[in-house]
């Protein structure tokens, strides 16, 4: 029981951690112009294919990460598993700001074929937050 | 007399002293050279292994020449179709850390044989494009490779070689998924 408390309580303790560090980073893209972030227009835009030339013409963040973010994902490329991006069943998830960000800009640019707005930034981080509540 | 008890002391001393200096440096040379027939230097660095063993297996530096490695790192905005590129400090230790364990900067005998044939002008920008890697699985058909599903292609070194991480590539700890072991 003792256990259970402590794992109950070091939970709580770790994604506490990830919502103080994520809600940090959200402040910082409001204060760079993201107006209030949208998990739904997140989720739709993680779920959007994107056209590229070359390998992989039909790309999203669904190709690597699937669509439920609790599962562990693939890298299409590799096929080196990837962990789940939902801070609930991954506590490491935005828990370092700066990896996060690293993320969306290598990510967003092999994506999309650019980099992700502040707002697009925004709506992602909120989505894969409330991935948390499902 | 006595000059000769001192003069055989001298060298008696002097052998006791030399001798484990002699002994080393031939341990040190077997432990570079001959050791490991079989491998490739064990190393690994935190920042590589996060940076980059992220979307693959951390390949052991010591599988590419410094040319290789060099244009690798210099090309990360497009990383064989990926967009891979680090900030300027972390480039800059994982090159160091690349190139400096580099194959030509090891003295195991696997190494050496990964540099066989390498143009410095063009270098490979893949393991498997080496002239060594070709010849070592020529024999590996489609079957066991880009149709098998839980290998795909040769990216991922430690699919197949058990020990890969460790810098471990004897035939004996080759397991094929969905074939089993491998004998050549």
């Amino acid at each position: 029981m003792k256990q259970m408390i402590f794992a109950a309580l070091l939970a709580t303790a770790v994604t506490g951690l990830a919502h103080a560090d994520s809600a940090a980073l959200l402040q910082q893209y409001a204060q760079q112009g993201a107006s209030t972030p949208s998990a739904q227009r997140g989720q739709a835009m993680w779920q959007q294919t994107f056209a590229a030339s070359g390998e992989f013409s039909e790309r999203s963040c669904a190709s690597c990460h699937t669509s439920d973010l609790a599962r562990a994902g693939k890298h299409v490329k590799t096929g080196k598993s990837i962990e789940p991006m939902s801070p609930r069943v991954n506590p490491a998830r935005l828990s370092d700001n700066r990896k996060v960000e690293k993320w969306l800009l290598r990510n967003c640019k092999w994506t999309l074929g650019r980099e992700c707005s502040v707002q697009e930034k925004a709506d992602f981080l909120a989505y894969i937050k409330t991935a948390e509540m499902i | 007399m006595k000059s000769t008890l001192a003069i055989s002391a001298i060298i008696f001393t002097v052998g006791i002293v030399t001798l484990p200096v002699v002994f080393s440096d031939n341990s040190f040379e077997w432990q570079q050279g001959e050791r490991d027939e079989h491998g490739v230097a064990n190393v690994s660095h935190p920042l590589y292994k996060e940076e980059c063993g992220s979307c693959h297996m951390a390949y052991p530096p010591a599988l590419l020449s410094t040319a290789s490695w060099t244009a690798v790192m210099r090309g990360l905005d497009d990383h064989f179709g990926d967009n891979a590129e680090l900030d300027a400090q972390t480039h800059k230790t994982i090159s160091e850390f690349l190139t400096g364990n580099s194959a030509d900067n090891s003295n195991y005998r696997r190494s050496r044989k990964f540099m066989q044939g390498i143009d410095a002008n063009s270098p490979p920008l893949r393991i498997s494009e080496t002239p060594y890697f070709k010849r070592k699985h020529d024999e590996i058909p489609q079957s066991m490779l880009s149709n098998n599903s839980e290998v795909s292609s040769f990216s991922q070194c430690n699919s197949c070689h058990q020990g890969a991480q460790k810098g471990i590539f004897d035939d004996d700890n080759v397991k094929i998924p969905g074939y089993g072991r491998w004998d050549d």
